[in-house]
């Protein structure tokens, strides 16, 4: 059997962070993934992120990407692509398979979660018709294959991912006919919703879709105003010509690894439903195992960052790299910067939930 | 002169229309229009929810800009300090910034917005401005497009369109591709 000090299974923003936070304290680290390139969902992060400058504002999400990367060569991290993480046994053993031949058990001392989350789906007739996605999906066509999914498109969810998606959609050349919003109010940065709205983009809050038509690919979308209590209101139907109808309704926690391995459970609405309990420091109820980013809670790529520093620095702490003084500072540092993200009017619901989790009791 | 805005939807605000109204513009700290007798460009921000973001002041090379130590706060230009560099256009990830000056020349008013689209205009060009709906407004002409290294990808399009139109123009309609 393999074995490795920290394994962290994931390489997007969360984990190549806690990767680095690892290795830089000393640990030898393996990172893990199950795609054939590293990155996450940052490579097709092409705008330009929020926050302040030690959180890298105004950089976009590629570039920062990029930067993670030589970063991670500079320190000589193990990298293993088209690597699946199949299952944690023991609390330490991680089954992998290897570019989808060889099976592999590699024991960890530690092992930190950073698998990130999946794009949840909405039922609608007709949702199974080519040119129904998930935003996320489209914006994975556009800005890494440059491929455009559609010319008239329907965006449905106004998040900061639909928005985010519409704009580049708009970017890319395609004519983003509506976004629909099933809540009363939108839901992204208005910054955001703004300059969608000066593009031209109409929106509708309180409609969602209703149907998609079409014989063999999507050629129109029905969409239906909601009355209050969410109900569509007959009579209020409008056709819109669209050839892509593109979903932004949330993200859900990729906790089966966590859950499989024995990780408690705990439920978080706001944060995307189930996630593994877990602690300040990112330790989950296996003392072995930590979590970082959209796993332990759906949040954004800047907050995800911080969490797998948090996670890094806290492994190799556990393990003795780093003694208590070096490990507080670093950590307070971290959490301080992470706090700074999860204030606002949008950040403080997701500070109060994050709180809830950690200040659970658990047993 | 202020235009009314007179579709019933423009009044219900940001998180119905995706667009500031004026009137949430007027009640917020941030925003400010330069006063018609200022003679240089200033930055105006339309930036009135609290995100945590701070590009704006961190990139302003004279301190004009402040949003303080609480990273929520709104932004806030001082106009006795801004010189209308343009910096601060391109560093806000939200593209939320515009230069503004009333009558630069005799009944044009000035503006320099982000633009992320392509194509570009060419300079000279006469290219139709919007307000915050993506409504045509006005006809503009292009007088300097700004695309440096600096700016990482975000250009930044000077145009003169007319005195009437001082507040509502924000930005320009995007170019069918070439």
């Amino acid at each position: 059997m393999e074995e490795r000090e920290v394994v962290v299974i994931g390489a997007g923003p969360a984990g190549l962070s806690a990767a680095l936070e690892a290795a830089r304290a000393g640990a030898h680290v393996l990172l893990v993934d199950e795609n054939s390139k590293p990155g996450g969902q940052l490579f097709k992060q092409i705008h330009k992120f929020f926050g302040s400058h030690e959180h890298r504002a105004g950089v976009r999400g590629i570039d920062i990407g990029t930067q993670l990367l030589e970063e991670a060569e500079r320190l000589d991290i193990e990298v293993w692509l088209d690597a699946e993480a199949c299952g944690i046994f023991n609390t330490t053993d991680v089954w992998i398979v290897r570019n989808k031949e060889k099976s592999v058990t590699v024991r960890a001392k530690r092992i930190i979660l950073a698998t990130g989350a999946v794009e949840n789906s909405v039922n609608f007739p007709g949702w199974s018709l080519p040119g129904v996605m998930g935003a996320g999906a489209a914006q994975t066509m556009i800005n890494l294959h440059r491929v455009l999914p559609g010319q008239k498109i329907l965006m449905v969810g106004s998040g900061n991912v639909g928005i985010i998606v519409s704009y580049q959609l708009l970017q890319a050349g395609a004519d983003v006919k509506a976004v629909v919003e099933a809540a009363p109010r939108l839901g992204g940065y208005g910054v955001h919703t703004a300059k969608v709205r000066r593009a031209g983009v109409p929106f509708y809050t309180s409609h969602t879709v209703l149907e998609a038509r079409g014989t063999d690919h999507v050629e129109s979308a029905t969409i239906v105003q909601l009355d209050d209590k969410w109900k569509p209101i007959p009579g209020t139907e409008k056709e819109l010509d669209v050839d892509t109808i593109c979903i932004a309704a949330g993200l859900t926690p990729l906790v089966e690894l966590a859950f499989a391995a024995g990780c408690e459970p705990l439920y978080s609405p706001l944060l995307g439903g189930m996630v593994p309990w877990h602690d300040r420091s990112m330790a989950t109820s296996i003392p072995t195992i930590y979590l970082a980013g959209d796993i332990s809670g759906v949040e954004e790529a800047s907050t995800a960052m911080e969490e797998g520093r948090m996670a890094g620095l806290s492994a190799a702490y556990s393990l003795g790299y780093v003694d208590r003084e070096t490990y507080a500072v670093g950590f307070d540092a971290a959490e301080k910067r992470m706090l700074a993200l999860r204030s606002g009017m949008f950040g403080q619901k997701r500070r109060d939930a994050k709180a809830a989790i950690v200040g659970h009791s658990r047993g | 002169m202020i235009m009314m805005e007179t579709k019933d939807t423009y009044e219900k605000g940001l998180k119905i229309t995706g667009a500031p109204s004026l009137d949430e513009l007027h009640a917020s700290p941030c925003y400010q229009l330069p006063p018609k007798e200022r003679r240089a460009l200033a930055a105006v921000i339309e930036c009135i929810e609290g995100i945590p973001c701070n590009p704006c002041e961190t990139s302003c090379p004279v301190g004009a800009i402040t949003v303080g130590d609480e990273i929520t706060n709104l932004p806030v230009v001082d106009f006795e300090k801004c010189t209308g560099c343009g910096i601060c256009v391109a560093a806000c990830p939200g593209l939320a910034i515009y230069l503004k000056k009333y009558e630069f020349k005799e009944n044009l008013s000035y503006i320099a917005f982000p633009f992320e689209y392509l194509p570009l205009p060419p300079e000279g060009a006469t290219v139709q401005m919007v307000d915050r709906y993506g409504e045509y407004v006005c006809d503009g002409t292009v007088l300097r497009v700004v695309k440096i290294k600096r700016m990482d990808r975000t250009t930044v399009v000077h145009v003169s369109y007319p005195n009437d139109y001082y507040e509502r123009v924000v930005n320009m309609k995007r170019l069918p591709a070439s």
